[in-house]
């Protein structure tokens, strides 16, 4: 364990460095932020009343999402992987005594928790003293909160055990490329990133609720907005957890068969 | 000038041939970027079941300036992606070896990169203004096809311009700006809608600081038949003077730059 913690620690410092890039990014995550409540406002106020959400849970929401979008987006992954399945660096990773699989799963954990500690601080600390409706609000209790930092944390591990599927499939495509344009357009889509999970229509949003990508950045906002309580949430909860511990089984499974029949390239 | 033409003529087809020659991945990334403009077109589909209309457009009108900024911005993507991805050129040192060439340094930096899979985004444009065209309720008569044409062709200008402007920032920074993207891609993304259901305030930013309502918001306001005023025909024209403040950055930018020296 001790190994693993060094290993995330070590990423995590290297995350931190990246300070300028930090502040860009937090500039604009706040702009864009902001347009997208000013688009939602319009809608607004043409129906108020085919608002699926109350207008304070989506500033929440909103805020929430452009804090920690280092999180859960999918179009970040870790180039040097690649790279190395690409070259042969990857004979160096599998020579260290430590499984490959939970390497490059801390090492993504690390990298994600690193560039959302820098931007989510500044983001939220300005969000919780705009004016109103545009104000971001704390949760009903401490309890909802504990239970959306718990699934915030599950959800980042759901998301980097997606991505490691993706990785994996590299040993056998060599080029990722289409498989992660498609990971990113269905989970972009399906786990609120575009719209929230409430505004799509009813049977859409049904299905896309039993779909792993729910787990990933919808279930935690919603839990911390309250649009998502009680038996519901226990479900959801669930099947999060369902989902986290399916994909790290078959991520680390095909991981271990490839690598058995996996030919090193290159010299 | 016709020397320069052929030259480009040439250049394009180098891009295209060799583009071609991974055609998989052509295929594939084409692919992608209409999948991605889809799944924004899909959230607009979204929006507007549950809501009749938005600052009194209907869906139509949205997806008719949703189809405009989309083609747009594509075409500006895929002939100026020189600019969008100056910052490399600035870093590996490829911008030296221009400036030693006897031609235009905007010339060859447009002809550097010609991004061919971005018109997957400009299928999806044409895809969704085949539906839109006939039940927009517009009826087309031939200036309100050209006032369309007009958006589109300043529109192009107008991202390109921007493109510029992001790279001129880069002689400075050497990194790129990520706050640029706000108006590039946030431009795009938010374009969507028409800019005044974002408030007088934002209306007037995106008029007269990134004039990119000249194109989208006040042609519409003729095209949708919301105005006879023939001057709202031809404001896009005034978002060409746009290419003034960023041709003049460019030149400030070049006279400032250093070598990476790498």
């Amino acid at each position: 364990m001790k190994k693993y913690w060094s290993f995330f620690r070590m990423r995590f410092l290297g995350g931190l460095q990246y300070r300028a890039a930090a502040w860009a990014g937090i500039a604009t995550q706040f702009a864009w932020g902001f347009m997208s409540l000013l688009m939602y406002r319009a809608f607004y106020d043409a129906d108020p009343a085919a608002f699926p959400m109350e207008f304070p849970q989506l500033a929440t929401y909103i805020w929430l999402q452009q804090s920690f979008l280092a999180l859960f987006n999918m179009w970040r992954y870790d180039d040097n992987v690649f790279e190395s399945i690409t070259t042969g660096g990857v004979a160096y990773e599998l020579a260290r005594p430590i499984p490959l699989y939970a390497m490059w799963f801390t090492s993504g954990i690390a990298s994600r928790a690193a560039s959302a500690a820098l931007r989510c601080v500044p983001v939220l600390a300005v969000a919780f003293f705009l004016p109103e409706p545009f104000r971001m609000h704390l949760p009903s209790n401490v309890g909802v909160f504990l239970i959306f930092a718990a699934s915030l944390i599950a959800g980042t591990c759901l998301t980097v055990a997606l991505q490691m599927l993706v990785y994996v499939s590299t040993f056998y495509t060599l080029s990722s490329m289409g498989v992660r344009i498609v990971m990113m357009v269905l989970s972009d889509f399906l786990m609120g990133q575009l719209i929230p999970l409430p505004f799509f229509p009813e049977s859409l949003r049904r299905f896309a609720e039993l779909t792993p990508f729910a787990g990933m950045q919808n279930l935690p906002l919603q839990i911390y907005c309250g649009t998502v309580s009680g038996s519901a949430m226990t479900q959801a909860l669930a099947l999060q957890m369902f989902w986290l511990g399916t994909l790290v089984a078959c991520g680390a499974l095909w991981m271990r068969r490839s690598l058995r029949r996996v030919i090193v390239q290159g010299g | 000038m016709k020397n320069l033409w052929k030259l480009y003529g040439k250049y394009f087809s180098i891009h295209l041939r060799s583009q071609m020659e991974y055609k998989t991945s052509f295929l594939l990334t084409t692919l992608g970027q209409f999948l991605v403009s889809f799944s924004a077109l899909l959230t607009v589909r979204f929006m507007f079941l549950r809501f009749y209309e938005v600052d009194g457009f209907t869906y139509p009108e949205v997806l008719l300036c949703f189809a405009v900024v989309l083609m747009a911005f594509a075409l500006a993507e895929c002939f100026a992606r020189g600019f969008d991805t100056f910052a490399s050129m600035l870093g590996n040192g490829t911008f030296d070896r221009i400036l030693v060439r006897p031609r235009g340094t905007v010339f060859q930096v447009i002809s550097m990169r010609i991004e061919l899979s971005r018109l997957g985004r400009v299928l999806q444009a044409i895809f969704v203004l085949c539906i839109v065209l006939p039940q927009s309720g517009v009826h087309w008569t031939a200036d309100k096809i050209f006032t369309l044409v007009l958006m589109v062709a300043v529109g192009v200008v107008v991202f390109s311009c921007l493109f510029v402007v992001y790279a001129s920032i880069c002689f400075f920074t050497t990194e790129g700006l990520e706050f640029m993207n706000i108006f590039t891609d946030g431009g795009r993304e938010f374009g969507m809608y028409p800019f005044s259901i974002y408030g007088k305030e934002v209306l007037r930013f995106f008029t007269y600081c990134v004039p990119l309502a000249l194109f989208q918001y006040y042609p519409l306001l003729y095209l949708t038949g919301r105005t006879e005023n023939r001057f709202y025909m031809f404001v896009p024209l005034l978002g060409l003077l746009f290419m003034v403040p960023a041709a003049l950055l460019w030149r400030v930018g070049l006279k400032h730059y250093k070598s990476t020296g790498s």
